[in-house]
Protein backbone atom coordinates (compact mmCIF):
# COMPACT_ATOMS: atom_id res chain seq x y z
CA UNK A 1 0.00 0.00 0.00
CA UNK A 2 2.77 2.40 1.09
CA UNK A 3 4.64 1.64 -2.17
CA UNK A 4 0.99 2.29 -4.24
CA UNK A 5 0.88 5.35 -2.51
CA UNK A 6 4.16 6.52 -3.61
CA UNK A 7 4.08 5.49 -7.09
CA UNK A 8 0.38 7.64 -7.22
CA UNK A 9 2.25 10.70 -6.13
CA UNK A 10 4.93 10.00 -8.85
CA UNK A 11 2.50 9.77 -11.22
CA UNK A 12 0.69 12.93 -10.20
CA UNK A 13 3.74 15.07 -9.40
CA UNK A 14 5.32 13.93 -13.30
CA UNK A 15 1.51 14.75 -15.26
CA UNK A 16 1.09 18.05 -13.27
CA UNK A 17 4.40 18.84 -14.61
CA UNK A 18 4.25 18.09 -17.91
CA UNK A 19 0.81 20.23 -18.05
CA UNK A 20 2.03 22.94 -16.51
CA UNK A 21 5.04 23.35 -18.95
CA UNK A 22 2.68 22.88 -21.69
CA UNK A 23 0.24 25.76 -20.19
CA UNK A 24 3.71 27.89 -19.45
CA UNK A 25 4.91 27.59 -23.19
CA UNK A 26 1.80 27.74 -24.62
CA UNK A 27 0.76 31.43 -22.13
CA UNK A 28 4.30 32.85 -23.47
CA UNK A 29 4.94 31.48 -26.96
CA UNK A 30 1.59 32.90 -28.25
CA UNK A 31 1.32 30.64 -30.88
CA UNK A 32 -1.82 30.15 -32.95
CA UNK A 33 -4.62 27.83 -30.98
CA UNK A 34 -5.13 25.75 -34.25
CA UNK A 35 -1.54 25.04 -34.41
CA UNK A 36 -0.82 24.26 -30.56
CA UNK A 37 -4.28 24.10 -28.85
CA UNK A 38 -4.15 24.58 -24.53
CA UNK A 39 -4.35 22.09 -21.92
CA UNK A 40 -7.71 23.43 -21.40
CA UNK A 41 -8.93 23.05 -24.98
CA UNK A 42 -7.66 19.77 -25.23
CA UNK A 43 -9.04 19.13 -21.99
CA UNK A 44 -12.48 20.41 -22.82
CA UNK A 45 -12.63 18.33 -26.71
CA UNK A 46 -12.12 15.51 -25.11
CA UNK A 47 -14.80 15.75 -22.50
CA UNK A 48 -17.00 16.87 -25.63
CA UNK A 49 -15.96 13.88 -27.43
CA UNK A 50 -16.62 11.42 -24.62
CA UNK A 51 -20.34 13.55 -24.06
CA UNK A 52 -21.46 13.06 -28.05
CA UNK A 53 -19.76 9.59 -28.08
CA UNK A 54 -17.45 10.25 -30.83
CA UNK A 55 -14.26 9.09 -28.68
CA UNK A 56 -16.32 5.97 -26.73
CA UNK A 57 -17.08 4.61 -30.11
CA UNK A 58 -13.97 4.26 -31.41
CA UNK A 59 -12.44 3.51 -28.66
CA UNK A 60 -14.42 0.58 -28.61
CA UNK A 61 -13.92 -0.15 -32.23
CA UNK A 62 -10.07 0.31 -32.53
CA UNK A 63 -10.07 -2.06 -28.66
CA UNK A 64 -12.04 -4.67 -30.47
CA UNK A 65 -9.31 -4.54 -33.60
CA UNK A 66 -6.60 -4.76 -31.47
CA UNK A 67 -8.46 -7.86 -29.62
CA UNK A 68 -8.64 -9.89 -32.77
CA UNK A 69 -5.81 -8.85 -34.11
CA UNK A 70 -3.32 -9.19 -30.98
CA UNK A 71 -5.15 -12.60 -29.88
CA UNK A 72 -5.03 -14.20 -33.36
CA UNK A 73 -1.26 -13.02 -33.93
CA UNK A 74 -0.62 -14.53 -30.46
CA UNK A 75 -2.27 -18.02 -30.40
CA UNK A 76 -1.04 -18.53 -33.75
CA UNK A 77 2.56 -17.26 -33.12
CA UNK A 78 2.87 -19.67 -29.69
CA UNK A 79 1.90 -22.89 -31.97
CA UNK A 80 4.01 -22.36 -34.97
CA UNK A 81 7.18 -21.26 -32.27
CA UNK A 82 6.56 -24.40 -30.31
CA UNK A 83 6.33 -26.30 -33.35
CA UNK A 84 9.38 -24.84 -34.60
CA UNK A 85 11.24 -24.41 -31.32
CA UNK A 86 11.01 -28.20 -31.52
CA UNK A 87 12.38 -28.38 -35.05
CA UNK A 88 15.37 -27.33 -35.20
CA UNK A 89 15.71 -28.45 -38.59
CA UNK A 90 13.02 -27.21 -40.00
CA UNK A 91 13.52 -23.73 -37.85
CA UNK A 92 16.81 -23.29 -39.63
CA UNK A 93 14.99 -22.80 -43.22
CA UNK A 94 12.55 -20.57 -41.71
CA UNK A 95 15.07 -18.63 -39.74
CA UNK A 96 16.25 -16.93 -42.96
CA UNK A 97 12.78 -15.41 -43.87
CA UNK A 98 11.74 -14.46 -40.27
CA UNK A 99 14.49 -12.81 -40.21
CA UNK A 100 14.10 -10.45 -43.33
CA UNK A 101 10.62 -10.25 -42.37
CA UNK A 102 10.74 -8.82 -39.24
CA UNK A 103 12.60 -5.80 -39.94
CA UNK A 104 9.82 -4.54 -42.43
CA UNK A 105 7.58 -2.12 -40.41
CA UNK A 106 3.86 -3.44 -41.06
CA UNK A 107 3.20 -0.18 -42.02
CA UNK A 108 4.86 -0.67 -45.42
CA UNK A 109 2.57 -3.45 -46.06
CA UNK A 110 -0.49 -1.12 -45.74
CA UNK A 111 -0.59 -0.59 -49.74
CA UNK A 112 -1.00 -4.51 -50.32
CA UNK A 113 -3.23 -4.88 -47.17
CA UNK A 114 -5.88 -2.40 -48.28
CA UNK A 115 -5.74 -3.45 -51.76
CA UNK A 116 -5.64 -7.62 -50.74
CA UNK A 117 -7.76 -7.40 -47.57
CA UNK A 118 -10.22 -4.32 -49.07
CA UNK A 119 -11.22 -1.11 -46.45
CA UNK A 120 -13.01 -1.45 -43.13
CA UNK A 121 -12.02 -3.39 -40.16
CA UNK A 122 -9.40 -6.07 -41.41
CA UNK A 123 -6.28 -4.09 -42.58
CA UNK A 124 -5.78 -2.42 -38.78
CA UNK A 125 -6.05 -6.37 -37.68
CA UNK A 126 -3.85 -7.04 -40.14
CA UNK A 127 -1.00 -4.33 -39.15
CA UNK A 128 -1.65 -5.51 -35.43
CA UNK A 129 -1.45 -8.94 -36.44
CA UNK A 130 2.24 -8.24 -37.90
CA UNK A 131 3.26 -6.35 -35.56
CA UNK A 132 2.75 -8.91 -32.49
CA UNK A 133 3.43 -12.05 -34.59
CA UNK A 134 7.05 -11.95 -35.28
CA UNK A 135 7.83 -10.95 -31.71
CA UNK A 136 6.31 -13.54 -30.12
CA UNK A 137 7.29 -16.57 -32.95
CA UNK A 138 10.69 -15.89 -31.81
CA UNK A 139 10.44 -15.45 -28.36
CA UNK A 140 8.48 -18.78 -28.47
CA UNK A 141 11.20 -20.45 -30.56
CA UNK A 142 13.78 -19.06 -28.66
CA UNK A 143 11.58 -20.09 -25.15
CA UNK A 144 11.95 -23.71 -25.73
CA UNK A 145 15.19 -24.00 -27.76
CA UNK A 146 15.91 -22.97 -24.14
CA UNK A 147 14.67 -25.07 -22.46
CA UNK A 148 16.77 -27.51 -19.93
CA UNK A 149 17.29 -30.77 -21.19
CA UNK A 150 17.41 -32.10 -18.15
CA UNK A 151 13.13 -31.56 -18.21
CA UNK A 152 13.35 -33.53 -21.71
CA UNK A 153 15.34 -36.72 -20.41
CA UNK A 154 13.28 -36.83 -16.74
CA UNK A 155 9.95 -37.24 -18.81
CA UNK A 156 11.60 -39.76 -21.35
CA UNK A 157 12.99 -42.07 -18.68
CA UNK A 158 9.27 -41.48 -16.91
CA UNK A 159 7.68 -42.82 -20.50
CA UNK A 160 5.69 -39.36 -21.03
CA UNK A 161 5.70 -39.03 -25.12
CA UNK A 162 4.17 -36.52 -27.34
CA UNK A 163 1.74 -35.08 -27.57
CA UNK A 164 1.01 -35.36 -23.95
CA UNK A 165 5.24 -33.78 -23.79
CA UNK A 166 3.93 -30.99 -25.14
CA UNK A 167 1.74 -29.63 -22.65
CA UNK A 168 3.22 -31.37 -19.86
CA UNK A 169 6.94 -30.04 -20.18
CA UNK A 170 7.06 -27.90 -23.26
CA UNK A 171 4.55 -25.16 -23.10
CA UNK A 172 5.19 -24.62 -18.95
CA UNK A 173 9.02 -25.08 -19.58
CA UNK A 174 8.74 -22.49 -21.81
CA UNK A 175 6.18 -20.46 -19.94
CA UNK A 176 7.56 -17.92 -18.70
CA UNK A 177 9.78 -16.92 -21.61
CA UNK A 178 6.83 -16.81 -24.15
CA UNK A 179 4.30 -14.94 -21.34
CA UNK A 180 7.22 -11.84 -21.42
CA UNK A 181 7.52 -12.12 -25.29
CA UNK A 182 3.46 -11.63 -25.04
CA UNK A 183 3.78 -9.26 -23.05
CA UNK A 184 6.28 -6.83 -24.93
CA UNK A 185 4.26 -7.37 -28.19
CA UNK A 186 1.35 -5.45 -26.87
CA UNK A 187 2.87 -2.78 -26.69
CA UNK A 188 4.59 -3.12 -30.36
CA UNK A 189 1.46 -4.06 -31.61
CA UNK A 190 -0.55 -0.95 -29.71
CA UNK A 191 2.09 1.43 -31.75
CA UNK A 192 0.97 0.19 -35.08
CA UNK A 193 -2.93 0.28 -34.32
CA UNK A 194 -3.07 4.14 -34.88
CA UNK A 195 -0.95 3.79 -37.67
CA UNK A 196 -3.12 1.21 -39.33
CA UNK A 197 -6.28 2.58 -38.87
CA UNK A 198 -5.36 5.32 -40.91
CA UNK A 199 -6.03 3.37 -44.08
CA UNK A 200 -8.98 2.12 -45.43
CA UNK A 201 -11.03 2.81 -42.59
CA UNK A 202 -13.46 5.25 -41.43
CA UNK A 203 -13.63 4.84 -37.69
CA UNK A 204 -11.80 4.34 -35.10
CA UNK A 205 -8.71 5.92 -32.58
CA UNK A 206 -6.39 6.37 -36.08
CA UNK A 207 -8.80 7.36 -38.41
CA UNK A 208 -9.83 10.14 -35.75
CA UNK A 209 -6.05 11.37 -35.53
CA UNK A 210 -6.71 11.75 -39.47
CA UNK A 211 -10.27 13.00 -39.32
CA UNK A 212 -9.39 15.43 -37.09
CA UNK A 213 -6.25 16.92 -38.99
CA UNK A 214 -8.59 17.51 -42.08
CA UNK A 215 -11.25 19.49 -39.99
CA UNK A 216 -8.73 21.61 -38.27
CA UNK A 217 -9.51 20.17 -35.04
CA UNK A 218 -6.22 20.36 -33.15
CA UNK A 219 -7.82 19.79 -29.37
CA UNK A 220 -9.52 16.81 -30.50
CA UNK A 221 -6.40 15.69 -32.07
CA UNK A 222 -4.51 16.11 -29.25
CA UNK A 223 -7.14 14.80 -27.23
CA UNK A 224 -7.20 11.36 -29.21
CA UNK A 225 -3.52 11.44 -28.65
CA UNK A 226 -3.76 11.43 -24.78
CA UNK A 227 -6.34 8.68 -25.32
CA UNK A 228 -4.06 6.36 -27.11
CA UNK A 229 -0.86 7.12 -25.00
CA UNK A 230 -3.69 6.45 -21.61
CA UNK A 231 -4.93 3.37 -23.25
CA UNK A 232 -1.66 1.67 -24.04
CA UNK A 233 -0.68 2.50 -20.72
CA UNK A 234 -3.85 0.43 -19.50
CA UNK A 235 -3.60 -2.58 -21.37
CA UNK A 236 0.20 -2.42 -20.60
CA UNK A 237 -0.65 -2.86 -16.62
CA UNK A 238 -3.15 -5.05 -17.48
CA UNK A 239 -1.21 -7.29 -19.00
CA UNK A 240 1.70 -7.16 -16.38
CA UNK A 241 -0.66 -8.02 -13.80
CA UNK A 242 -1.87 -11.10 -15.86
CA UNK A 243 1.52 -11.93 -16.66
CA UNK A 244 2.98 -11.43 -12.87
CA UNK A 245 -0.72 -13.69 -11.70
CA UNK A 246 0.28 -16.42 -13.93
CA UNK A 247 3.70 -16.56 -13.23
CA UNK A 248 3.09 -17.41 -9.82
CA UNK A 249 0.30 -19.93 -10.87
CA UNK A 250 3.08 -21.19 -12.54
CA UNK A 251 5.51 -21.57 -9.80
CA UNK A 252 6.73 -18.32 -9.22
CA UNK A 253 10.16 -17.27 -10.72
CA UNK A 254 10.97 -14.42 -8.97
CA UNK A 255 10.53 -13.84 -5.58
CA UNK B 1 23.59 -65.10 -15.35
CA UNK B 2 23.72 -61.60 -13.92
CA UNK B 3 20.82 -59.23 -14.43
CA UNK B 4 22.57 -56.59 -15.88
CA UNK B 5 25.77 -57.35 -18.15
CA UNK B 6 27.77 -55.10 -19.76
CA UNK B 7 30.28 -56.93 -22.11
CA UNK B 8 32.95 -55.27 -23.80
CA UNK B 9 30.83 -52.07 -23.64
CA UNK B 10 32.17 -49.13 -25.62
CA UNK B 11 31.76 -45.89 -25.96
CA UNK B 12 32.97 -43.10 -28.04
CA UNK B 13 32.25 -39.68 -29.32
CA UNK B 14 33.10 -37.29 -32.00
CA UNK B 15 35.44 -34.59 -31.22
CA UNK B 16 34.80 -30.87 -32.84
CA UNK B 17 38.00 -31.93 -35.22
CA UNK B 18 36.25 -34.79 -36.14
CA UNK B 19 38.43 -37.62 -34.64
CA UNK B 20 37.07 -40.08 -32.45
CA UNK B 21 37.67 -40.62 -28.83
CA UNK B 22 36.72 -43.15 -26.39
CA UNK B 23 34.59 -41.94 -22.91
CA UNK B 24 34.92 -45.26 -21.94
CA UNK B 25 35.87 -48.73 -23.34
CA UNK B 26 35.74 -52.62 -22.92
CA UNK B 27 34.19 -52.27 -20.31
CA UNK B 28 32.90 -55.79 -19.32
CA UNK B 29 31.27 -56.57 -15.75
CA UNK B 30 27.99 -58.36 -14.47
CA UNK B 31 24.99 -56.83 -11.62
CA UNK B 32 23.22 -59.03 -9.90
CA UNK B 33 19.15 -58.07 -9.22
CA UNK B 34 19.49 -55.86 -5.53
CA UNK B 35 22.85 -55.33 -5.48
CA UNK B 36 24.06 -51.94 -4.51
CA UNK B 37 27.11 -50.85 -6.76
CA UNK B 38 29.14 -47.81 -6.45
CA UNK B 39 31.21 -46.43 -9.60
CA UNK B 40 33.95 -44.69 -8.68
CA UNK B 41 36.42 -43.00 -10.35
CA UNK B 42 38.16 -39.61 -11.06
CA UNK B 43 36.60 -36.58 -13.02
CA UNK B 44 36.14 -37.65 -16.77
CA UNK B 45 36.77 -41.00 -16.55
CA UNK B 46 33.22 -41.70 -18.19
CA UNK B 47 31.76 -42.36 -15.20
CA UNK B 48 27.76 -40.54 -16.36
CA UNK B 49 28.77 -41.85 -20.36
CA UNK B 50 28.60 -45.44 -18.42
CA UNK B 51 25.75 -44.86 -16.24
CA UNK B 52 23.81 -43.19 -19.50
CA UNK B 53 24.52 -46.28 -21.50
CA UNK B 54 23.50 -48.48 -18.96
CA UNK B 55 20.11 -46.63 -18.66
CA UNK B 56 19.42 -45.82 -22.33
CA UNK B 57 19.99 -42.63 -22.30
CA UNK B 58 22.67 -42.51 -24.97
CA UNK B 59 23.63 -46.10 -26.23
CA UNK B 60 27.54 -47.77 -26.56
CA UNK B 61 28.83 -47.70 -29.71
CA UNK B 62 29.95 -50.86 -29.63
CA UNK B 63 29.67 -54.04 -27.02
CA UNK B 64 26.37 -54.81 -25.12
CA UNK B 65 24.72 -54.02 -22.72
CA UNK B 66 21.81 -55.92 -21.26
CA UNK B 67 19.50 -56.26 -18.34
CA UNK B 68 17.15 -58.98 -17.55
CA UNK B 69 18.65 -60.74 -21.05
CA UNK B 70 17.57 -57.67 -23.11
CA UNK B 71 19.64 -55.58 -25.10
CA UNK B 72 19.10 -51.76 -23.77
CA UNK B 73 17.65 -49.90 -26.04
CA UNK B 74 15.86 -46.65 -24.89
CA UNK B 75 15.42 -45.35 -20.97
CA UNK B 76 11.99 -46.78 -19.20
CA UNK B 77 10.05 -46.33 -16.52
CA UNK B 78 11.73 -50.04 -14.67
CA UNK B 79 14.50 -48.15 -14.37
CA UNK B 80 14.84 -44.24 -13.22
CA UNK B 81 17.72 -42.12 -13.28
CA UNK B 82 18.42 -39.60 -10.00
CA UNK B 83 20.51 -36.75 -11.09
CA UNK B 84 22.82 -34.56 -9.58
CA UNK B 85 21.09 -31.47 -9.88
CA UNK B 86 17.53 -33.20 -8.94
CA UNK B 87 15.67 -33.13 -12.40
CA UNK B 88 12.43 -31.45 -10.67
CA UNK B 89 9.72 -29.57 -12.95
CA UNK B 90 10.00 -26.30 -11.10
CA UNK B 91 6.03 -25.56 -12.20
CA UNK B 92 4.80 -28.82 -10.75
CA UNK B 93 4.39 -28.78 -6.63
CA UNK B 94 6.12 -31.45 -4.57
CA UNK B 95 3.23 -33.77 -4.65
CA UNK B 96 2.49 -33.59 -8.56
CA UNK B 97 6.03 -34.01 -9.09
CA UNK B 98 6.22 -37.48 -7.22
CA UNK B 99 2.61 -38.05 -9.35
CA UNK B 100 4.81 -37.55 -12.81
CA UNK B 101 5.68 -41.19 -13.33
CA UNK B 102 2.53 -42.55 -12.06
CA UNK B 103 0.32 -40.64 -15.08
CA UNK B 104 1.78 -42.55 -17.31
CA UNK B 105 -0.37 -45.73 -15.63
CA UNK B 106 -3.37 -46.31 -16.12
CA UNK B 107 -4.25 -46.16 -12.38
CA UNK B 108 -7.28 -44.07 -10.98
CA UNK B 109 -6.19 -40.52 -10.28
CA UNK B 110 -7.10 -40.90 -6.01
CA UNK B 111 -5.06 -43.86 -6.34
CA UNK B 112 -1.84 -42.11 -8.03
CA UNK B 113 -2.36 -39.54 -4.98
CA UNK B 114 -2.17 -41.85 -2.46
CA UNK B 115 0.92 -43.50 -3.92
CA UNK B 116 2.51 -40.43 -4.56
CA UNK B 117 1.41 -39.03 -0.74
CA UNK B 118 3.12 -42.32 0.80
CA UNK B 119 6.73 -41.69 -1.13
CA UNK B 120 6.59 -37.93 0.24
CA UNK B 121 5.58 -39.60 3.29
CA UNK B 122 8.51 -42.02 2.96
CA UNK B 123 11.24 -39.17 2.50
CA UNK B 124 9.90 -36.89 5.56
CA UNK B 125 8.60 -34.30 3.01
CA UNK B 126 4.73 -34.47 3.90
CA UNK B 127 4.43 -30.91 5.14
CA UNK B 128 5.90 -29.64 2.12
CA UNK B 129 3.98 -31.50 -0.42
CA UNK B 130 2.30 -28.81 -1.99
CA UNK B 131 5.47 -26.51 -2.12
CA UNK B 132 7.29 -25.78 -5.43
CA UNK B 133 10.64 -27.09 -5.87
CA UNK B 134 12.31 -23.90 -5.38
CA UNK B 135 11.18 -23.47 -1.81
CA UNK B 136 12.91 -26.30 -1.03
CA UNK B 137 16.55 -26.81 -0.09
CA UNK B 138 18.83 -28.80 -2.39
CA UNK B 139 18.85 -31.33 0.01
CA UNK B 140 14.51 -31.84 0.01
CA UNK B 141 14.68 -31.42 -3.62
CA UNK B 142 17.11 -34.14 -3.84
CA UNK B 143 14.68 -36.30 -1.41
CA UNK B 144 11.41 -35.44 -3.85
CA UNK B 145 13.38 -37.07 -6.54
CA UNK B 146 14.26 -39.73 -5.00
CA UNK B 147 10.51 -40.25 -3.53
CA UNK B 148 9.26 -39.81 -7.64
CA UNK B 149 11.64 -42.34 -8.76
CA UNK B 150 10.65 -44.74 -6.08
CA UNK B 151 6.70 -44.12 -6.72
CA UNK B 152 7.08 -45.90 -9.94
CA UNK B 153 8.46 -49.02 -8.34
CA UNK B 154 11.65 -49.29 -10.49
CA UNK B 155 13.44 -52.07 -10.76
CA UNK B 156 16.90 -50.60 -10.86
CA UNK B 157 18.10 -47.00 -9.74
CA UNK B 158 20.75 -45.23 -11.38
CA UNK B 159 22.29 -42.05 -9.53
CA UNK B 160 24.72 -40.10 -10.92
CA UNK B 161 26.66 -38.37 -7.92
CA UNK B 162 23.23 -37.42 -6.13
CA UNK B 163 24.47 -35.69 -3.62
CA UNK B 164 27.75 -34.19 -4.99
CA UNK B 165 26.15 -30.91 -4.26
CA UNK B 166 24.83 -31.50 -0.88
CA UNK B 167 26.88 -30.04 2.16
CA UNK B 168 28.36 -33.23 4.22
CA UNK B 169 25.91 -33.50 6.92
CA UNK B 170 23.02 -33.13 4.56
CA UNK B 171 24.83 -35.78 2.43
CA UNK B 172 25.30 -38.32 5.15
CA UNK B 173 21.97 -38.20 6.34
CA UNK B 174 20.90 -39.08 2.71
CA UNK B 175 23.32 -41.76 2.36
CA UNK B 176 21.93 -43.45 5.16
CA UNK B 177 18.13 -42.98 3.94
CA UNK B 178 19.24 -44.74 0.20
CA UNK B 179 20.74 -47.60 2.32
CA UNK B 180 17.85 -47.83 4.02
CA UNK B 181 15.44 -47.69 1.14
CA UNK B 182 17.23 -49.37 -1.37
CA UNK B 183 16.97 -52.65 1.05
CA UNK B 184 13.49 -52.00 2.21
CA UNK B 185 12.19 -51.55 -1.28
CA UNK B 186 14.89 -54.41 -2.94
CA UNK B 187 16.11 -52.01 -5.46
CA UNK B 188 19.50 -52.66 -7.37
CA UNK B 189 21.04 -49.55 -7.28
CA UNK B 190 24.06 -48.44 -9.73
CA UNK B 191 25.63 -45.26 -8.09
CA UNK B 192 28.12 -43.06 -9.28
CA UNK B 193 30.29 -41.10 -7.18
CA UNK B 194 33.72 -39.90 -6.94
CA UNK B 195 34.12 -39.60 -3.58
CA UNK B 196 35.92 -42.75 -1.74
CA UNK B 197 34.36 -42.71 1.37
CA UNK B 198 30.89 -42.51 0.02
CA UNK B 199 31.31 -45.53 -1.93
CA UNK B 200 32.81 -47.39 0.79
CA UNK B 201 29.99 -46.94 3.18
CA UNK B 202 27.26 -47.49 0.46
CA UNK B 203 28.34 -50.34 -2.01
CA UNK B 204 28.29 -54.10 -1.95
CA UNK B 205 30.71 -53.65 -4.56
CA UNK B 206 32.65 -50.82 -5.98
CA UNK B 207 33.67 -50.74 -9.85
CA UNK B 208 37.01 -48.58 -10.12
CA UNK B 209 37.93 -46.72 -13.30
CA UNK B 210 40.60 -45.13 -14.51
CA UNK B 211 40.33 -42.62 -16.74
CA UNK B 212 41.68 -41.90 -20.86
CA UNK B 213 39.80 -43.90 -22.04
CA UNK B 214 37.85 -44.99 -19.12
CA UNK B 215 38.66 -48.69 -18.41
CA UNK B 216 37.27 -51.07 -15.11
CA UNK B 217 40.53 -51.02 -13.34
CA UNK B 218 39.47 -53.03 -10.46
CA UNK B 219 36.54 -54.11 -8.70
CA UNK B 220 36.05 -54.25 -4.90
CA UNK B 221 33.73 -56.70 -3.10
CA UNK B 222 32.84 -55.08 0.30
CA UNK B 223 32.42 -57.64 2.51
CA UNK B 224 31.24 -55.81 5.76
CA UNK B 225 27.83 -55.89 5.83
CA UNK B 226 25.66 -52.95 4.74
CA UNK B 227 23.87 -52.81 8.27
CA UNK B 228 27.41 -52.73 10.27
CA UNK B 229 29.19 -49.78 8.91
CA UNK B 230 30.05 -47.09 10.81
CA UNK B 231 31.50 -44.40 9.44
CA UNK B 232 34.04 -43.61 12.55
CA UNK B 233 35.21 -46.71 13.01
CA UNK B 234 38.64 -48.42 12.21
CA UNK B 235 37.77 -50.87 10.28
CA UNK B 236 35.37 -48.16 7.88
CA UNK B 237 39.42 -46.25 7.81
CA UNK B 238 41.40 -49.14 6.70
CA UNK B 239 38.60 -50.02 4.55
CA UNK B 240 38.87 -46.50 3.21
CA UNK B 241 42.44 -46.46 2.62
CA UNK B 242 42.54 -49.35 0.91
CA UNK B 243 40.16 -48.33 -1.72
CA UNK B 244 41.83 -45.13 -2.12
CA UNK B 245 44.97 -46.76 -3.00
CA UNK B 246 43.37 -48.66 -5.84
CA UNK B 247 41.80 -45.65 -6.58
CA UNK B 248 45.20 -44.09 -6.96
CA UNK B 249 46.98 -47.37 -8.25
CA UNK B 250 47.80 -47.96 -11.67
CA UNK B 251 46.02 -49.63 -14.19
CA UNK B 252 46.46 -53.21 -14.91
CA UNK B 253 45.86 -54.92 -18.13
CA UNK B 254 42.84 -56.57 -16.61
CA UNK B 255 40.67 -55.57 -14.22
CA UNK B 256 41.97 -57.25 -10.64
CA UNK B 257 39.07 -58.47 -7.89
CA UNK B 258 39.35 -58.00 -4.56
CA UNK B 259 37.75 -58.86 -1.48
CA UNK B 260 38.07 -56.49 1.65
N1 LIG C 1 27.75 -36.02 -25.34
C1 LIG C 1 29.10 -36.01 -25.35
N2 LIG C 1 29.76 -35.62 -26.46
C2 LIG C 1 31.12 -35.63 -26.50
N3 LIG C 1 31.89 -35.96 -25.47
C3 LIG C 1 31.29 -36.34 -24.32
C4 LIG C 1 29.87 -36.38 -24.20
N4 LIG C 1 29.56 -36.80 -22.95
C5 LIG C 1 30.74 -37.01 -22.33
N5 LIG C 1 31.77 -36.74 -23.15
C6 LIG C 1 33.19 -36.89 -22.81
O1 LIG C 1 33.40 -38.15 -22.28
C7 LIG C 1 34.32 -38.10 -21.21
C8 LIG C 1 33.72 -38.74 -20.00
O2 LIG C 1 32.68 -37.90 -19.57
P1 LIG C 1 31.76 -38.24 -18.31
O3 LIG C 1 30.81 -37.12 -18.18
O4 LIG C 1 31.20 -39.58 -18.46
O5 LIG C 1 32.82 -38.21 -17.13
P2 LIG C 1 32.55 -38.37 -15.57
O6 LIG C 1 33.42 -39.47 -15.11
O7 LIG C 1 31.11 -38.48 -15.32
O8 LIG C 1 33.11 -37.03 -15.00
P3 LIG C 1 32.56 -36.15 -13.76
O9 LIG C 1 33.02 -36.82 -12.52
O10 LIG C 1 33.23 -34.85 -13.95
O11 LIG C 1 31.08 -36.09 -13.89
C9 LIG C 1 34.68 -36.65 -21.00
O12 LIG C 1 35.95 -36.43 -21.58
C10 LIG C 1 33.61 -35.92 -21.75
O13 LIG C 1 34.14 -34.73 -22.32
MG1 LIG D 1 29.64 -37.25 -14.40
Amino acid sequence: MKKFNKTLRNVVVSFATLILVWQLVYSCCHYSPALFPSPASAGSALVETFQNGVMTRNIATSLARFAVGYVAAVVLAVALGLVLGLTPRVFQFVNPIVQLLRPISPMAWAPFIVLWFGIGDVPAIVVVFIAAFFPVLLSTVAAVVNIDPIYFRVSRNFGVRQPKLLWKVVLPAAFPQIANGIHLALGTAWVFLAAGEMNGVQSGLGYMIVDARNTFRTDVLLATIVVIGVLGLALDGAIRLAERIALKGWGGVEE
Amino acid sequence: MNYIELSHATKTFKKADGTRFAAFEDVSFGIERGEFVCVLGPSGCGKSALLNAIAGFSLVTSGSVKIGGEEVKEPSPKRVMIFQNYGLLPWRTVLKNVELGLEERKIPKEERRAIAEKYVEIVGLSAFKDERPRRLSGGMQQRVSIARALAVDPEVVFMDEPFAALDAITRMKLQDDVLKLSREEKKTVVFVTHDVGEAVYLADRILILSPNPGRLKSVVNVTIGREFRDRSSADFFQLQKQVFELFEGKATENPVEYYI
